[in-house]
């Protein structure tokens, strides 16, 4: 399997600048000849299609919601960070492609990193240019807020919906090039495999939700910004659609598997309240610019949090990290909760939750700068647990949110599948392994705005792919392997509904392979998800027929896919052996129980490779090499 | 608790539909409407039924997927709440619960409490955005924006595209949606360039689609999650009426 990197040599400042210059071009008269598919509208997806199609590609799109503006990247909350140094505070490329590395503990591509970096200026002028309506200083100048494993304000809001705003610019963008023809899209339409046709990708097998229709559609090149994985454990942050199938069926056809363990529990979020809940909601990370932390001293103590006195209180992040306090990374964050929680002092029903109080932030800045700050994120919570942040503090627990595994891709983001590009939460690319705070936003525009389009255009003119069409064997027969897997699913009659395997699977892996990992749960892990495996393909029911909007059947596709991914994420946990970022080995931890990382035999990027239904998938190893930023323990102290 | 259900269930586009009848035992007042349909869902399947269809993605208010007509009220009985982010909580022990679709000429049934909305993308397709490709876009911070247009801008912007303003409007009007988007971009000195032009042509789109038009009933602003307000209806009339003055003066109809 080939895993070179194609990281342009010389200094680092200058890598992507010269690549962009030895790259090759498509003159503008041929690019209307070249149909790119792009799969998923997120930030990273909707921002590609629509650059492309202002290039001058035929464009085809492809999303499962009714509308591309529905993608849940417009769920995301704080920011989006961008080297700007607009508040003078010390900030620099150099700075943020430090802080990201460094935020990832150290398992991420350093050139990957600094060209992000570099781009995120980019990112917000070209937003700001949309109409996105970023928050402003009285001055009429862009305001800024502090996130998370940053000690300068760098992250750019617009309220508690700058995915949402950032979103609907690259929607309307979109929008604006379906209209003028160079996009054509589908909504409504779930990728359900991939067609490799000599070796390169060439199409995407779709079944039309509506009618229940398969078909497939041919093109030079495709795309995915399909988003990450985090519903493998059914409660997550993510959107009730998300889903992994897009990415795992590409695996499957032959794309490498990159880091599937690094998965990122998110630190405030709001805790479980029945076994119906059917998904978590996060409170944004911003909160913690003015929120405190703390759990009571006492183990189990049955009193209302305005009774316990401030000694009485562990302000724990702030006790631990001095120097960061509540703005320590998201997998510190969680960690310490757990830990917490765990030791007895959580609060809340079953002891899952540690408050963030605003009372302090309250009385300092007053009740109108705080809900001109969060007012959104405060209603949100009340609706949802019928308390008043304004009165009591907020109860938090730590829950999925993002996948920093995925697709392996090389510098031009390109999977071991030519012709195949991974973009955004969908490939391994940026975040090491964790991911900071404003972050996903920033990376999922730099590639589809910045980066990709350049590197497609290469692509194309070197590979020239042969012309294809939907009428050649490769697509009949990966259409008929998906009609058959859909037929199979809705002859079962089971005792079991989809949803029940999925909550399994789900609490599973949140035991085995969640906040903290250790070999012997990940073997049983690996023992029984097999087992899940073949119960769900004999005991499912799945209702309805295929020519038809069937929404048992959709997710019975996606779980029989997470089924499969689940025990890819804890074999490559177990073969990990240290511990870095979100991978927690408790096996592997320094004596204040920090991660402890083992950069002589696993600064790697693991890639796996697909080696058929019931063989064990293949290990190949990226080396990182770090010439700028130097590996240290992680500290935040 | 317990609550009696009357959901609107349709096969498909053409099919004929009419309420059934459901039971929900073993309802918890902390259970989001969604979940407490979930569990009806997984009941239904159990006893080899269809499950109820409906859309919903997010399930955080945000992405405007749900699109349910609660009791004849869109997004059911509580102010500025999508049905996602609704709790059983706002529902009395053994009340009876009637579940419909959004209901306009412009938004067919596809199936169950699944509508079809795809003509609001395309009246943002007919303007809906600033025309900047992207690349040599100025510095962010080349134009200061006055905060308190920004704010206006964003009180705008965030509306979720979800249709409850046609589906509680006598009419099916798209007034609401339309003048949301008008209004965003109209504010900002980015979206001053085609905002004539936009107006017009959005004007058109809705129309085409054979969505009502505004009779100032005002029950969109009271069924929009997101407390758009309707002065952003007087905003698309002034942009609209102008824009057929700045039309006729530089022939850029």
């Amino acid at each position: 399997m080939d895993l070179r990197s194609r990281v342009p040599a010389g200094p680092i400042e200058q890598k992507w600048d010269k690549h962009r210059f030895e790259m090759k071009l498509v003159n503008p008269a041929n690019k209307r000849k070249y149909t790119v598919i792009v799969v998923g509208t997120g930030l990273a997806g909707g921002s590609a299609a629509a650059t492309l199609s202002e290039l001058g590609y035929n464009v085809k799109c492809f999303c499962f919601q009714d509308s591309p503006r529905r993608a849940h990247s417009i769920a995301a909350q704080g920011g989006i960070n961008a080297a700007k140094n607009y508040q003078n505070d010390g900030d620099s490329i150099y700075r943020l492609f430090y802080d990201t590395v460094k935020g990832g503990d150290y398992r991420s591509r350093e050139a990957n990193v600094y060209r992000l970096a570099q781009i995120s200026v980019n990112i917000i002028d070209q937003c700001v240019a949309q109409g996105v309506p970023f928050a402003r200083e009285y001055g009429g100048l862009l305001a800024n807020r502090s996130f998370g494993g940053a000690q300068v304000s760098r992250t750019f809001y617009a309220r508690g919906q700058t995915g949402q705003q950032l979103l609907l610019g690259a929607y309307q963008a979109l929008e604006k090039e379906i209209q003028r023809g160079g996009v054509t899209m589908y909504p409504r339409t779930e990728m359900l495999d991939l067609v490799v046709v000599n070796g390169q990708a060439r199409g995407i097998v779709v079944r039309d939700m509506v009618t229940g229709e398969i078909s497939s559609h041919a093109g030079d090149a495709v795309v995915l910004g399909t988003g990450g994985y985090g519903n493998v454990f059914y409660l997550s942050t993510n959107a009730k659609g998300s889903n992994a199938t897009a990415i795992w069926r590409a695996h499957r056809r032959g794309a490498a598997f990159a880091n599937p363990c690094y998965t990122q529990i998110h630190p405030t979020c709001i805790p479980v309240s029945g076994s119906y809940q059917s998904k978590l909601t996060l409170m944004s990370e911003s909160l913690r610019n003015d929120g405190r932390v703390w759990v009571p001293k006492q183990q189990g103590d049955p009193r209302p949090p305005n009774q316990i006195p401030e000694a009485e209180r562990d302000y724990y992040l702030e006790r631990r990290y001095p120097s960061f306090g509540n703005l320590v990374p998201r997998d510190v964050a969680s960690r310490a909760a757990k830990e917490q929680c765990d030791g007895g002092h959580g609060v809340g029903p079953g002891g899952y939750g540690v408050y963030l109080d605003f009372a302090e932030a309250i009385g300092r800045l007053g009740e109108a700068t705080i809900r001109e700050r969060y007012g959104n994120l405060f209603e949100m919570y009340e609706r949802i647990t019928d308390e008043d942040p304004y009165q009591v503090p907020m109860r938090i627990y730590p829950a999925v949110h993002y996948t920093m595994g995925g697709l392996w891709v090389d510098y031009n983001l390109m999977s071991t599948i030519p012709g195949l590009h991974v973009i955004g939460e969908a490939n391994f690319s940026d975040h090491g392994a964790n991911r900071l705070g404003a972050s996903a936003l920033m990376q999922g525009l730099a590639d589809g705005y910045f980066v990709l389009p350049y590197t497609i255009g290469d692509y194309l003119a070197t590979a020239r792919p042969a012309p294809v069409t939907t009428s050649q064997r490769e697509f009949a027969e990966a259409e008929a392997a998906t009609r058959e897997r859909t037929a199979r699913m809705l002859a079962i009659g089971g005792s079991r509904t989809v949803d029940s395997f999925h909550r399994e699977l789900g609490q599973l892996l949140w035991d085995k392979c969640g906040m903290a990992r250790n070999a012997a749960g990940l073997r049983e892990a690996l023992a029984r998800i097999p087992e899940l495996r073949e119960a769900f393909w004999r005991d499912v029911n799945v209702p309805g027929s295929h020519a038809e909007l069937n929404q048992a059947l959709e997710k019975a596709g996606r779980v029989a896919d997470f089924l499969e991914l689940a025990e890819l994420m804890c074999r490559d946990a177990l073969h990990r052996e240290e511990s870095c970022g979100g991978h927690f080995r408790e096996e592997h931890q320094t004596p204040d129980g920090e991660a402890l990382r083992d950069d002589e035999h696993f600064a790697y990027v693991a890639a796996w490779e697909y080696a058929g239904e019931d063989r064990e998938a293949v290990l190949h190893r990226e080396p990182l090499d770090f010439e700028y930023v130097h590996l240290a323990q992680r500290s935040y102290k | 608790m317990k609550v009696t259900l009357r959901v609107w269930r349709q096969r498909g586009p053409g099919a004929p539909g009419r309420l059934e009848r459901y039971e929900a035992d073993d309802v918890s007042p902390e259970m989001s409407f969604l979940e407490m349909l979930d569990v009806v869902n997984e009941k239904l399947i159990a006893a080899g039924d269809l499950p109820i269809a409906f859309d919903h993605d997010c399930r955080e208010g945000i992405c405007g997927s749900c699109s349910l007509m609660i009791d004849g009220v869109a997004h059911g009985p509580m102010q500025g709440t999508a049905t996602c982010q609704l709790h059983m909580r706002s529902f009395a022990d053994g009340a009876e619960i009637v579940v419909e679709p959004w209901r306009a000429r412009a938004f067919p049934v596809i199936r169950d409490l699944v509508v079809d909305r795809s003509a609001l993308d395309r009246i943002i397709q007919a303007g809906g955005y600033v025309s900047v490709d992207t690349g040599g876009a100025p510095d962010g911070n080349a134009i200061p924006i006055a905060k308190a247009a920004v704010e206006r801008a964003m009180d705008a912007a965030q509306c979720i595209g979800c249709g409850a303003c046609v589906a509680a409007c006598p009419n099916g009007s798209a007034s609401l949606f339309t003048a949301a988007k008008i209004s965003h971009l109209g504010l900002l000195p980015q979206g001053q360039p085609e905002r004539y032009r936009r107006a017009l042509r959005m004007v058109a789109q809705m129309d085409a689609e054979s969505f009502g038009g505004c009779s100032w009933f005002g029950e969109c602003q009271e069924a929009c999650p997101k407390e758009i307000s309707i002065d952003t209806i007087t905003r698309m009339n002034a942009d609209f009426i102008r824009g057929g003055t700045v039309a006729r003066a530089d022939g850029s109809r």
